[in-house]
């Protein structure tokens, strides 16, 4: 079968693929929150003392907030203590070979495409996998050893990488930062730690998969990356879960740390659960994702590609702290049925020279909502910044919404924001030329709008952009007509 | 004829200014004025003065503005001196019908003009009072207090302002020219309520001028509403030219029915604070609306404008373009929304907001936004901030001209785009002219404006 072949058929089952359940043991805390729950997952964790207090200090913090009202979305009310705020697969303590892991976790990750046994060398990613809060392994860790590249759970690095943890830890999202955030920083399970050393080019893509499994939970994971001076290193996260009809939380936080003249580049392939065509369902994500570019010349590149979630809230944003330092931010959201998102980017400019650029393609199916939301912010001592924004909307139905929130605050006469942004639906004059050419409607859309979002899959490394082109397709199916 | 004047604080309640005196800002206003003022105080108390807290207000603090011993004038105050004597506009080419209004009053020496038959141009507290049913189906129609509170604040305390009724099918080609004056021997602020009703294939145009005559602390809050029947065109030039300890804020509510044209053009040169508010509801299918603004800000000027576009129908044009030149320690604000409301097919909805920082403490904010329910339309928006572009700049200079009139020549440029949009002719010139002498520094202070009113 060629490879079209399968697009096409994946194109007509059209289901979310990825929304089985794995039986497997898993250890549980109690639903509710308060501080001794916050106390029992440090403790569950073996965490130091430290740990502890960021965790009961961000709790605090947390419970004299309210949730932000501000975005263009409808959540419904959440009820934080009906939530499991720790889920983990039952296992030892640690692994020591591949062999101990329950067999039925390593076919999860099968099912899922994630090739665990390492089996695949070829494919040259070191995969860290995140089933419901816990690390399940970490991948090619001894390969990246040798170049002292550290890629391991966050709970591994809490306990044999505590200084840089302490320095890291909350250094670009403060635990005040924001509701989630605050949420996040009390509860947070596990995630991925990354630190790349002076003048390392990281041999291989980085990646972690998460996948909510069990029920009721709400998942809390957590990335940190540090990059210090001339490394380089491109990280991948990827995410699935079960179909449910409750909605499940998820909100997790990235912060990156990027030295002088290093770069980062991170993507994202969002496929959370997205609730079925009644909007039934589906994850929450709440993500708070930041890049702080700390030294000159320094770089940090997000892409996203979003076709999950019931509703998605996120802004992956830079503050462009060192000279000469640049971010950019290629966001591809596809909402179909009654998915909604809010999403876009934030670009701070703290230094001389900084640069910044936004590209977002939205495109709305169904009934769904689908909003850009973004600030670009020049401080008066950032002389010479320079940001381009380009926010194009695509409408795919007559019941769906489009709409642009950009916010641009400038505060010196030398630096140059532009911002555009467009909404439109697919020409008929399009469609019309394909449907002649003996192309269905359906596969047109498909490729218009694949088209149309070239500019963001390009920048995806190539595992992931056939992933994703596949995924645009599935998540638009039914939308048409 | 009373000369009564109320002193207010902000610390006071502004609320409590209006329930304290009912009686008298009752007095001399019609049954359905008074009727909306209590429900407004309500929606005033419940919004209460603009901060940045606000998502509307997200780039103008009024609290400090407001914040000042002001008086306010329930009732009218006559004067010894002929405003209109004193008052001569030095736009020569412009044949205009004038009309005062003084800190918001309808001032009682305007002379009479020589209108078409069924126009009405007079005082809103009079014709309220006189003709109550042609006033009363369209008054507070627009504005809607619960929106915004400086509507909920006009609405509680609007006592008198202009009104326009143009009938049917009739053309006014003379431009109607009103003067507002803030004309007091102490701080006061002063409440102006508009009301213009354009029936259906009528014409014509309002300019509106703001100046203030005594260098008191003024703080002006004017409201506007305008029905632009079908087929009518309407056309609304502002020139807001007061000095800089004044605060302007400025409230202009659109309707549109079927194939009317608007135009909204707002020339900001000189005031303290200055907040614009404009909301176009196209209400009737193929109407167009035009919405347009420059603005030249230095010292501590804040300028700030907000616009919002309703598409409730299908096959609507709109149009805006919004230019801000800032230098010194200026500052800026633009919120721009487009809604097009759901199954609004076939809009066309366009923005664009460009501004030129000449300074590097001047500052400029901008929020422009799309929310679009309705899949078959075109819309878009760009909003810029930079500097003169030096591209251009070396291209002028290659040819010989100096680094100083090559920059004016561009600055000109950018701020053309917005004047060339006016159509009346001689004011269009006028406006010009003004801004290029505002550029070479010739004017700086509103005493050199063009009505050589002080």
């Amino acid at each position: 079968m060629s490879e079209q072949d399968k697009i096409l058929n994946e194109v007509t089952q059209g289901e979310y693929k990825y929304g089985f359940v794995t039986n497997i043991e898993t250890e549980t805390i109690g639903k509710g929150l308060n501080e001794d729950v916050v106390r029992k997952i440090s403790a569950l964790k073996n965490e130091p003392e430290f740990m502890l207090e960021f965790r009961l200090d961000a709790f605090r913090k947390w419970e004299a907030m309210e949730m932000p009202e501000w975005a263009h979305l409808d959540i419904p009310p959440i009820d934080y203590q009906d939530i499991i705020y720790y889920a983990a697969p039952k296992q030892k303590a640690k692994y020591e070979s591949i062999d101990e892991v329950d067999p039925e976790l390593l076919e999860t990750f099968n099912k899922l495409g994630i090739p665990l046994e390492e089996q695949k060398h070829l494919a040259g990613v070191a995969v860290d996998a995140v089933m419901d809060s816990v690390s399940v392994k970490t991948t090619f860790k001894e390969t990246l050893a040798e170049k002292g590249v550290i890629f391991c759970s966050f709970s591994e690095a809490i306990q044999e990488h505590p200084d840089l943890i302490k320095k890291y830890l909350g250094s670009v999202v403060p635990s005040s930062d924001n509701y989630f955030a605050a949420l996040n920083s009390a509860v947070f399970s596990d995630g991925s730690f990354v630190y790349i050393p002076k003048g390392v080019r990281c041999p291989m893509e980085l990646s972690t998969y998460f996948r909510i499994n069990a029920a009721n939970t709400g998942q809390f994971e957590r990335t940190l990356i540090v990059a210090d001076d001339d490394s380089y290193v491109s990280y991948l996260e990827g995410c699935t879960a079960p179909m449910r009809d409750e909605n499940q939380l998820h909100a997790a936080i990235v912060e990156i740390v990027v030295m002088d003249r290093a770069e980062v580049k991170y993507s994202t392939v969002q496929n959370w659960y997205p609730g079925d065509k009644d909007g039934k369902g589906g994850i929450y994500n709440f993500v708070t994702k930041r890049g702080m570019c700390k030294g000159e010349f320094s770089k940090i590149s997000w892409t996203q590609v979003e076709t999950g979630s019931a509703i998605t809230w996120k802004y992956p944003s830079c503050v462009l702290m060192g000279n000469n330092s640049s971010g950019e931010f290629y966001s591809v959201a596809v909402t179909n049925n009654h998915q909604q998102a809010d999403t876009g980017s934030k670009m701070i400019h703290i230094g001389k020279n900084t640069k910044s650029l936004i590209v977002s393609k939205g495109i709305s199916a169904g009934k769904s909502s689908n909003a850009y939301r973004g600030l670009v912010k020049v401080i008066p001592r950032a002389i010479n910044a320079r940001n381009f924004s380009q926010c194009d909307s695509l409408l795919l139905g007559d019941k769906c919404g489009a709409h642009t929130f950009p916010y641009i605050e400038v505060d010196n006469k030398s630096s140059i924001v532009e911002h555009e942004a467009t909404t439109s639906k697919i020409g008929e004059d399009q469609i019309f030329y394909c449907n002649q050419r003996g192309i269905s409607t359906e596969d047109a859309i498909g490729m218009i709008v694949n088209g149309y979002a070239r500019e963001v899959l390009n920048k995806l490394p190539m595992e992931f952009a056939v992933e994703a082109q596949k995924l645009l397709q599935i998540s638009l199916e039914g939308s048409v007509g | 004829m009373t000369t009564e004047t109320k002193k207010y604080s902000a610390t006071e309640d502004l609320a409590g200014l209006y329930t304290s005196n009912i009686a008298l800002f009752e007095s001399g206003s019609p049954e359905f004025m008074n009727a909306a003022r209590k429900p407004a105080m309500e929606e005033f108390l419940r919004q209460g003065i603009p901060t940045r807290k606000q998502e509307n207000y997200k780039y103008s603090d009024l609290q400090e503005i407001f914040n000042r011993d002001y008086h306010v004038y329930p009732s009218y105050v006559a004067r010894e001196m002929q405003l209109n004597q004193v008052f001569k506009c030095d736009v020569p080419e412009l044949d205009t019908n004038l009309v005062l209004i003084v800190n918001g009053w309808y001032y009682h020496q305007n002379k009479e003009l020589n209108l078409p038959e069924g126009v009405i141009i007079d005082s809103l507290s009079k014709i309220a009072s006189e003709k109550p049913e042609l006033v009363e189906k369209y008054y507070s129609k627009l504005a809607k207090t619960n929106e915004d509170p400086l509507a909920a604040l006009n609405t509680m305390l609007a006592k008198d302002g202009l009104f326009i009724y143009i009938p049917d099918g009739v053309v006014i080609e003379k431009p109607i020219q009103v003067i507002n004056l803030l004309h007091s021997k102490e701080d006061s602020f002063a409440t102006q309520r508009n009301l213009f009703v354009a029936g259906k294939n009528s014409q014509a145009k309002v300019v509106f001028c703001d100046h203030t005559l005594t260098s008191h602390h003024f703080l002006s809050n004017n409201l506007t509403e305008v029905f632009i029947e079908e087929n009518a065109n309407f056309d609304l030039y502002n020139l807001q030219n007061q000095h800089n300890q004044s605060g302007n804020l400025c409230s202009v509510f659109v309707s549109q029915e079927r194939s009317s044209t608007s135009v909204v053009n707002t020339a900001s040169l000189h005031g303290g604070l200055v907040r614009n508010n404009l909301k176009v509801e196209l209400k009737g299918e193929y109407a167009e609306a035009n919405l347009f603004g420059i603005a030249l800000a230095d010292s501590d000027q804040h300028i700030d404008s907000f616009t919002y576009v309703d598409h409730m129908v299908a096959n609507c044009r709109s149009n805006q373009i919004f230019k801000n030149v800032l230098d010194e320690q200026a500052t800026g604000g633009f919120t721009g929304r487009i809604h097009v409301q759901r199954d609004a097919q076939q809009t066309n909805a366009f923005q664009r907001n460009s501004n030129v920082l000449i300074h590097d403490d001047a500052r400029m904010r901008t929020k422009p936004q799309l929310v679009i329910d309705a899949d078959d339309v075109k819309c878009s928006h760009g909003a810029t901030v930079g500097r003169i572009d030096e591209e251009a700049l070396f291209y002028l200079k290659s040819r010989g001209i100096n680094d100083k009139e090559a920059r004016l020549m561009l600055m000109l440029a950018f701020t053309h785009e917005v004047i060339q949009e006016i159509r009346i002719d001689a004011l269009r010139e006028r406006l010009d002219d003004l801004v290029e002498k505002r550029f070479r520094g010739e004017i700086s202070h509103c005493h050199n404006c063009m009505y050589h009113c002080c």
